[in-house]
């Protein structure tokens, strides 16, 4: 038998590179958009239909449009006129309000910007920021109404943007608080709370905003003595209130059912009575558990704002309505709309990105 | 004892508060109502009304009753209502598939669709559907005529009206018929399936039977169904099924922002299902088609149907924005009817009662539904 002389020491083959198709970009695509007959079906069909769509709406929206100039300009291209934009814009912002004290919603939307800001970033201690954010509506309140130093400037020149914000912010301070009361006297056991609950909520939940609205404009007049009677602005502000809070008291209520019974024995035997039980314990781990949903209501709150137009109350789609129909400026309701669409949009969006960054700060892991 | 003594004086608290604010608001209500000279009561209801109503689903005139128009504006909400339903839930579904799809292109086509509608107000996706898509379609002389009998124009879309035979019915009779045959053969099917453990081919008898006995009867009951087609006259088309640009824009932004909401409630629904679940199924070696059916969709129906029904119950509070846009539902004529005669406690007092009833119905249906999905714990 022949040994071999020396034993050749194994040697692995150079590893090969991935097959081109299955990394990189190719490989993507493949996994991605043509993974079996079916995909790649959809995948053409999409970019066939993307294809068709973005072109014109490119060239309407950024490539013929007009940007600068006034409406002869508009009237000669065939883009969008986003000069009727600028020229109206301070309709847009604040609807009818007069020129001369513009310089008064300017403040109050630079300290919203700064609160917004400086809540975001956590800057300073949370409750001072629970305080500002209260004193807040008063400050702005006081600077777009006028007092005191300040000429008034009546209601009914309130609106555009800051119209849509002033009802939403006030309606979701107001509603969120009026609406843990609400749920909380929902579980009560006193049967006289829990029905007189129940019948505010319930009844308020089955309607549509617009039946809230009409009843607190055309409805409330009639309710009211006549040495008391409160103008249009404010009693659509109650009745968006009204409805925000049945909503968010079925959110939170949602929260308290999911707050485990222990929580409240283990809150009693220590001897907490019920409103320190519920502010210590009950309340803020109910809160974090619908999170999601009390943004969701905050975001649909702002939306719903945009009815206010059917009251007659000119809020920014109302105003964007009005700019539309000056008769300088006809046929850019596409414009207008877009606009507004596009203000909208980031607002909530932006509400429900920053709902879910405390979501996933706020979430304890056991 | 102290505790019982002081919940007895809150009760008592809270009862007279509520009735003194009542008494309050009762006395003032018919001070005002008698300084303003309005009358209460229901006796307007049947007054001739003199209100013109474009889109009515049985006959109407401006000389009749109060009443009977506002019945229309019922009639109209359960109409757009129920249409609604039934087409934002397709449309939803089919958005909300795509969302999880394995295609990237597709899954964020759906994301951008259900991230834009969400976020923008109903009322401004109407107006925009209304002033700025529909009203740019052309007017009527050059109307689009994608296939025979369709028209396209700013005045409204025009469809041929279906004339329907004796026939017809036997058609219809004969679709129910076979509904009813393909039930019984499922409940057989599944008897024979637990004691077996094979069952009936269910989908292929099914699919014969809902070809084969209608198209049978078709053939048997010959003229079932004539068509009468829209024809220009003058400046505008005359006859055929006419769905007018409140309808339609009504709809189509219903339809489109409801359908977001479900394709959200659809896609958190498929997600929350385990993967064990579908990779265990694969494992059994459970076709994929069956494992959609009977191993994802009844899980994830059981997260996705009671967040549906609220969507439902919005959709239909929400189709009272066809005031803003001048379609006549309930609150459009109920708020005209106001306008003319400020019974304003009356017509509000019949908005909420109808609304809740509706909301009610609803609710109850998909409670049932509900019901049925839910597992059933020990």
């Amino acid at each position: 038998m022949q040994k071999p002389a020396a034993r050749e020491k194994f040697k692995p083959l150079a590893s090969e590179p991935a097959p081109i198709g299955l990394i990189g970009p190719i490989g993507w695509v493949r996994a991605n958009l043509f993974n079996g007959w079916f995909n790649s079906f959809l995948t053409i069909i999409c970019v066939a239909f993307l294809g068709v769509i973005i072109p014109p709406f490119c060239s309407w929206m950024f490539f013929d449009a007009v940007w600068f100039g006034d409406s002869e300009t508009c009237r000669a291209a065939s883009g969008a006129c986003w000069t009727f934009i600028g020229h109206k814009l301070q309709v847009f912002l604040i609807g009818p309000y007069p020129t001369s004290e513009i310089w008064r919603p300017a403040a109050a939307a630079v300290l919203l910007a700064a609160l917004i800001l400086a809540t975001t970033l956590r800057l300073g201690n949370k409750y001072f920021l629970v305080i500002l954010w209260l004193l807040y509506p008063c400050a702005a309140y006081f600077l777009i109404n006028g007092g005191w130093f300040l000429p008034r400037v009546d209601q009914s020149r309130w609106g555009g943007l800051m119209l849509s914000i002033g009802l939403a912010l006030v309606g979701i301070l107001v509603s969120v608080p009026l609406g843990i009361l609400l749920a909380l006297g929902r579980r009560s056991r006193i049967i006289a709370v829990k029905s007189l609950c129940v019948g505010i909520i319930e009844p308020i939940r089955g309607v549509p905003l617009i039946t809230i609205l009409f009843m607190a404009s055309v409805m409330m007049p009639l309710f009211l003595p006549e040495h008391l009677q409160i103008n249009n602005m404010l009693r659509v502000q109650i009745g968006i209130i009204l409805f925000s809070s049945a909503y968010m008291a079925e959110v939170v209520r949602g929260g308290l059912q999911a707050v485990p019974r222990g929580q409240i024995e283990a809150a009693t035997a220590l001897g907490l009575n019920y409103w320190k039980m519920n502010y210590l314990v009950v309340i803020p781990q109910a809160l974090r558990n619908v999170l999601p949903s009390l943004i969701g209501r905050c975001i649909a709150l702002f939306k719903d704002t945009s009815l206010v137009i059917i009251v007659g109350l000119l809020d920014f789609l109302g105003a964007a309505k009005a700019a539309a129909q000056d008769s300088n400026w006809l046929g850019y309701d596409a414009e207008a709309y877009v606009f507004c669409a596009l203000i909208y949009w980031v607002i909530c969006f932006g509400m429900s990105r920053y709902g879910r960054s405390i979501e996933a700060r706020t979430t304890v892991h056991h | 004892m102290q505790r019982k003594f002081l919940n007895l004086f809150i009760q008592a608290g809270v009862a007279g508060a509520v009735a003194f604010v009542s008494w309050t608001l009762f006395q003032n209500t018919q001070a005002n109502l008698e300084a303003r000279n309005i009358a209460s009561g229901f006796d307007f209801m049947s007054v001739e009304s003199g209100l013109p109503i474009n889109d009515s689903l049985l006959p109407y005139e401006p000389s009749d009753t109060y009443g009977y128009a506002f019945f229309i504006g019922v009639l109209n909400t359960l109409y757009v209502s129920l249409l609604g339903i039934f087409a934002a839930t397709a449309i939803g579904v089919l958005i909300g598939c795509a969302r999880v799809s394995s295609n990237w292109l597709v899954s964020r086509l759906a994301a951008v669709y259900v991230e834009i509608l969400r976020n923008v107000p109903l009322l401004l996706t109407l107006f925009f559907t209304y002033v700025v898509v529909l009203a740019s379609l052309p007017h009527p002389r050059a109307s689009l005529n994608p296939f025979t009998g369709i028209f396209i124009n700013n005045r409204g879309f025009y469809l041929p009206a279906p004339v329907p035979y004796a026939g017809f019915w036997c058609v219809t009779a004969a679709v129910l018929l076979s509904f009813l045959m393909i039930f019984i053969i499922s409940r057989v099917s599944k008897r024979k399936r637990d004691e077996t453990g094979k069952g009936l081919p269910t989908l292929m008898i099914g699919a014969s039977l809902l070809v084969a006995v209608p198209s049978l009867t078709w053939i048997l009951s010959a003229p079932v169904v004539d068509f009468e087609f829209a024809v220009l006259k003058g400046f505008n088309f005359r006859g055929g099924l006419v769905l007018r640009p409140e309808f339609s824009a009504l709809m189509i932004g219903l339809v489109l922002y409801t359908a977001a909401f479900i394709a959200e409630n659809v896609r958190s629904g498929i997600q929350s299902v385990n993967k064990g679940q579908v990779e265990a199924a694969k494992a059994l070696g459970v076709k994929s088609s069956l494992t959609m059916r009977r191993i994802i969709l009844p899980q994830a129906l059981r997260v996705s149907i009671p967040a549906t029904t609220n969507d439902y119950t919005s959709l239909v509070k929400n189709s009272s924005l066809a005031v803003a846009i001048g379609y006549p539902d309930m609150v459009s004529v109920g708020g005209t009817i106001i306008g003319q005669n400020d019974q304003a406690i009356e017509i509000i007092g019949l908005w909420m009662a109808v609304y809740l009833a509706i909301n009610l119905v609803v609710s109850a249906i998909m409670n049932w539904l509900n019901a049925k999905v839910q597992v059933v714990e020990r």
